[in-house]
């Protein structure tokens, strides 16, 4: 069954100010949907409000013809969302920190055993493994990047909103976590993710943000 | 469950790492209560009269000072973002973070009580009641303030702002507190207040730990 993410006529206001009005996209399975703009075009909130953080001021966000706003628990569960910080805890190590995002998305079902091969999994796709009793205060700030982004795989979701995901990474990195996205596309996960400078991603959809001086 | 637990055990291993905020609350309120008799002179009778309200006064305004760090910290890493669009309920990880807080903050104030009840010449018989009121009074001290510390988690120096948002709230609790060690030393029954105290505590549980969650929500809009 092909599951459909669509925006209808969204609208954004913060503060009093239009940020973007009107906006609509659509994407289903595999796909993976680019929001590219200046800085202040939008695209963090959008993100967060894809989310659910937020609730868009005009038009609705839309999972298979069912507004997110009223299924709000299924839509939880069914998202990864990375924002701009890290959510890093200095005083945990890396390996705590990785384990409480886990268990903050786990639904009480998962068995012990699978969470821990998840977790190692994680921890080596993003190479910080060598890193995992390190406490988080010791963490380089592309490596507490890295360890955020691990929290993509140790959980299954099947939409992700990634807010500039490889700010601060490095170029290996950054192979690394195309690669996992592409990944997760190939196994019919979306991926809504905003991006300055130039992707290898296939399937993907860009959705230009303009500044919104001209918004009124 | 497992995520009040997971929540819990993280802010307590954050707590026991970095051992800031408890360690804080407890040396204010040992310092405050030592510094009572210098003020007041060494009068034993006049220390054992005032001895309730100092002690209920100084825990309180002891709890004050830790309620800022609360939520800012989960706010400004964004560990708080995270939590609210976990698929858990955020009012569940909300109530693992007020139990958290209390453990570290409320359960030493009650711990050193007795000894600085000794300090101030607080009649014997009163202190079994004192450490009940003690038991009952903090519990709901962190729930209410983690209402005003949910209010101004947005807010710059919001230190002063959540004294004054929180502490006309302390008022019942520390009536009731007051006024059961009182009741012992002047013999009469503290079950009344303590009831109260326990009223006001069960109460605060739900309805703080709601108003909470929901103020935490729109300061992440």
């Amino acid at each position: 069954m092909t599951d459909y993410f669509q925006a209808r006529n969204v609208s954004c206001n913060r503060g009093g100010r239009c940020i973007f009005k009107g906006l609509s996209f659509s994407i289903q399975n595999g796909d993976a949907l680019i929001l590219r703009g200046p800085n202040g075009s939008g695209k963090s909130s959008l993100l967060r409000m894809m989310a659910g953080l937020t609730t868009p001021v005009a038009g609705e966000l839309v999972w298979n013809k069912k507004s997110i706003a009223q299924e709000t628990f299924f839509h939880r569960n069914r998202i990864h969302y990375l924002g701009h910080f890290n959510a890093v805890k200095p005083a945990l190590t890396v390996g705590e920190n990785l384990a409480i995002w886990q268990k903050l998305r786990s639904n009480g079902l998962s068995v012990r055993q699978e969470e821990k091969k998840a977790l190692e999994r994680a921890l080596i796709a993003f190479d910080i493994l060598h890193l995992a009793d390190l406490p988080a205060r010791l963490l380089s700030s592309g490596e507490s990047r890295r360890l955020a982004l691990a929290r993509l795989l140790v959980n299954d979701a099947l939409l992700w909103l990634l807010d500039e995901p490889a700010n601060g990474l490095d170029d290996s990195s950054r192979c690394a976590l195309e690669e996992i996205v592409s990944q997760h596309q190939m196994a019919g996960g979306m991926v809504v993710i905003s991006l300055h400078g130039p992707t290898k991603l296939k399937n993907t959809h860009t959705l230009n943000l303009t500044s919104n001086a001209n918004l009124k | 469950m497992k995520v009040f637990l997971a929540l819990l055990v993280r802010d307590l291993r954050v707590a026991v790492r970095q051992s800031s905020d408890g360690v804080m609350v407890l040396s204010f309120y040992i310092i405050a209560i030592v510094l009572f008799p210098l003020g007041l002179g060494p009068n034993p009778q006049t220390l054992a009269s005032l001895a309730p309200g100092l002690l209920c006064v100084a825990a309180l305004l002891a709890a004050i000072l830790s309620l800022e760090g609360l939520f800012r910290s989960d706010f400004e890493d964004g560990s708080l973002e995270l939590m609210a669009v976990s698929p858990n309920d955020l009012a569940i990880q909300v109530f693992a973070k007020i139990t958290a807080h209390w453990i570290t903050t409320g359960l030493p104030l009650i711990l050193v009580t007795p000894f600085l009840a000794f300090l101030l010449n607080l009649p014997i018989q009163a202190l079994l009641t004192l450490m009940l009121a003690m038991a009952l009074a903090t519990p709901s001290l962190s729930l209410i303030g983690a209402v005003g510390a949910s209010l101004t988690v947005g807010a710059r120096r919001s230190s002063v702002l959540i004294s004054v948002l929180v502490l006309p709230l302390y008022i019942p609790v520390l009536i009731f507190a007051v006024s059961a060690i009182d009741a012992v030393l002047l013999t009469y029954s503290p079950k009344p207040h303590l009831m109260l105290l326990g009223a006001i505590f069960a109460a605060a549980m739900p309805l703080c730990t709601i108003t909470t969650t929901v103020a935490l929500r729109q300061a992440l809009e």
